[in-house]
């Protein structure tokens, strides 16, 4: 049997596991409709051209862990950022952690998607929000279908969180290959800001593949900044599906780091429901081996008077493939809109590819859209100038992809985050700079 | 300290220099002075260790040894510092922090420990008020956004921060207003001692008021074709290089 038929025989074992009666059934029996006509993706569809799921989804993945594995902190720590007061909700094989984790429902509701779906009190926050940004395309419906387990999160209106949110999830590898699909919903109300973190990490060598969905809703002018750390192990592979919805004067930004993984696939997508909107999306990808990242991006501006940022830097080395497929879609009431974008990359081996694609449709007239995507070498020149200082070559590399990553790694809010990616960098370059960039 | 013998290089199989003989003794200045395109830059390139250039022929001997072979790294390692015509960018790495980084990988292949950071901070106090740098400066991007006046002089601040055996100066005057030259010539003159050398790579005499040489050699076409002392520089200044050209053919 292969995944598809696997997936979609389960449907009903699962539905009745969880709870049939929950208000999302007919969304989830809708949804694992919608996947059964449509299938995985295959490369005939132009937004995968140039990602393959063939070989991740030939493994046998087994799609509810049954047993529950515990992991100590200690074992784990590295992958939090430890030196800032967070709130944290984490996931061992999908399920719940709360010894690791520290939720609240003090002023904010920090807690779990499982609590939200089967309390009553969060009844009428699910019916408006739940599946209302993520859209129909097969894989979102997936996870739509089998939407159980992920953090929750509702911030009620004036409230500017100071503790960033932690999002873990871990893989331990106690099944043989293993089939995760968390889901998200986050909801920031009128004028208050939170910040989130998000990484996905395995602890062993089997086989996991994540299809993740999060939805996003920032409200009137508030501000929500989001940071993704993709660094996972060679065995794991991550489809993450971000849908965010923007309502007037609200600023949205999405970070996103990937250096790791076999086959990293990022749909983002943001809305713009309102005037005087600003939405950021940036990433840094740096990958060797014969890993894939594809960022898959859309802006869509809706009103006028919005502005879109997006900057994407990739390096590449040995036989690692990057694709940067950048949408802008502005309608016709969209005027004045202001949309950037870039994707820049260096390929450091021969055998190393990006496919890069910024793909504008401009329904309105008085705008300013601008694109760029530029791909080369590491500068030669600057290789030297370094290097005639007595910074050796490796030394020297590693400085020169910092200084290329600089002005994403810049508009890091959280001093922790920006340092602690850098230092990922460096360990994956196999350099100490002997000082934090 | 440094004898060239014979030297010839190319790049991409185009002969550039072709047959340089030089000798530079400790405590001494010599200005290399020539036409555009004679291949000066060249020069001060190869003798640097950059890849592209490709030493068919001769060799360059620093106290003695061979470094035809060494990479560009190893010979800053051995007291050699160029100082580049037109120095690199580097968005989000600060000039202290590039220093640092600098200073300290010259140490590790020395096989010392890491300076310590108080030292450095002293080193770099002092470095950047010989050179009339504001201390604000040092903690911008390196070489981001600066004028040609102050990337010339972060130039001359990382020389006297790595207090090199050789310092090669290609073109520093160029792009400097005779106040920046002046300070430039100063912190170059106050490097100077009887261990160390410099070459002073220069298209006109300017600077050479300022740094004097004790020999002047004229590059034209890959080869130099007269050397003198510093009255020979007044004279190209006056006449300029056409003369010389001439008296080659002749």
């Amino acid at each position: 049997m292969d995944l598809k038929d696997k997936l979609v025989s389960s449907f009903m074992a699962f539905e009745n596991m969880v709870d049939i009666d929950t208000p999302i059934h007919d969304v989830r029996s809708e949804a694992i409709k919608t996947f059964e006509e449509k299938g995985f993706p295959s490369k005939r569809d132009e937004a995968w051209k140039y990602t393959s799921l063939n070989s991740i989804l030939r493994e046998d993945y087994s799609v509810f862990p049954k047993k529950e594995n515990s992991i100590e902190f200690r074992d784990i720590k590295k992958y939090f950022i430890h030196d800032i007061d967070s709130y944290k909700i984490v996931f061992i094989d999908g399920k719940y952690s709360s010894h690791l984790s520290q939720t609240t429902h003090d002023g904010i509701d920090v807690c779990l998607m499982s609590a939200a779906l089967s309390k009553p009190k969060y009844r009428i926050l699910i019916e408006n929000y739940f599946n209302k940004a993520a859209t129909k395309d097969s894989l979102s419906s997936l996870n739509t279908a089998f939407s159980q387990e992920g953090a929750y999160i509702h911030i009620p209106k004036n409230k500017v969180v100071e503790k960033p949110i932690q999002i873990l999830h871990f893989s331990t590898g106690n099944e043989s290959a293993l089939l995760l699909q968390p889901r998200n919903l986050i909801v920031v109300d009128e004028n208050s800001h939170v910040q989130i973190i998000e990484r996905h990490q395995s602890l062993t060598d089997n086989p996991v593949l994540t299809n993740s969905v999060t939805e996003i809703f920032t409200n009137k002018r508030a501000i929500v900044d989001y940071y993704k750390i993709q660094n996972d192990k060679q065995s794991a592979s991550l489809i993450d599906n971000t849908f965010v919805k923007q309502k007037r004067e609200s600023h949205a930004s999405v970070h996103t780091f990937s250096f790791g993984g076999q086959l990293t696939r990022n749909n983002l997508n943001f809305y713009q429901e309102g005037e005087r909107i600003d939405s950021t999306l940036k990433g840094v990808t740096i990958i060797g081996d014969k890993q894939h990242v594809d960022h898959n991006t859309l802006v869509h501006h809706i009103e006028p008077n919005c502005e879109s940022h997006q900057d994407y830097k990739g390096i590449f080395g040995d036989k690692s493939t990057g694709v940067f497929n950048g949408k802008v879609l502005v309608n016709k009431k969209a005027q004045k809109t202001n949309a950037f974008q870039a994707n820049n990359n260096i390929l450091l081996s021969d055998k190393a590819s990006i496919n890069t694609k910024p793909q504008l449709e401009i329904f309105a007239d008085d705008v300013k859209c601008s694109h760029g995507c530029t791909i080369g070498q590491l500068d030669e020149s600057a290789m030297f100038y370094m290097r005639s200082r007595g910074i050796p070559e490796k030394e020297a590399k590693a400085l020169l992809m910092f200084a290329f990553s600089n002005n994403v790694l810049d508009s890091v809010k959280i001093p922790e985050i920006k340092q602690r990616i850098t230092k990922i960098i460096a360990n994956k370059l196999g350099v100490n700079l002997g000082f934090d960039l | 300290m440094l004898k060239i013998n014979n030297l010839h290089a190319s790049v991409e199989d185009k002969a550039i220099l072709k047959g340089i003989n030089l000798e530079v003794k400790p405590g001494e200045v010599h200005a290399i002075m020539g036409p555009n395109g004679s291949g000066k830059s060249t020069l001060a390139s190869v003798i640097a260790g950059k890849e592209e250039y490709e030493v068919t022929q001769g060799e360059i001997l620093l106290e003695n040894e061979n470094i035809d072979e060494l990479a560009a790294e190893e010979r800053a390692h051995k007291g050699i510092f160029l100082s580049f015509q037109y120095p690199v960018e580097i968005p989000g790495v600060s000039v202290t922090n590039f220093m640092k980084t600098a200073i300290n990988e010259t140490r590790k292949a020395k096989g010392l420990e890491d300076m310590p950071a108080n030292e450095m901070l002293k080193m770099i106090r002092e470095k950047s008020e010989m050179l009339e740098i504001d201390r604000k400066f040092l903690s911008r991007s390196l070489n981001e956004g600066f004028s040609g006046g102050e990337k010339k002089r972060n130039e001359i601040f990382q020389m006297a921060m790595l207090e090199p055996k050789l310092a090669i100066l290609d073109e520093t005057d160029s792009g400097l207003d005779i106040d920046a030259l002046r300070i430039v010539a100063n912190g170059v003159n106050k490097l100077k001692s009887k261990d160390n050398a410099v070459i002073v790579i220069t298209h006109y005499q300017r600077l050479l008021d300022y740094i004097v040489p004790d020999y002047v050699h004229v590059l034209h076409n890959g080869r130099i074709v007269k050397s003198g002392t510093k009255e020979l520089a007044h004279e190209l200044e006056e006449k300029g290089y056409d003369w010389i050209k001439e008296e080659v053919k002749a």
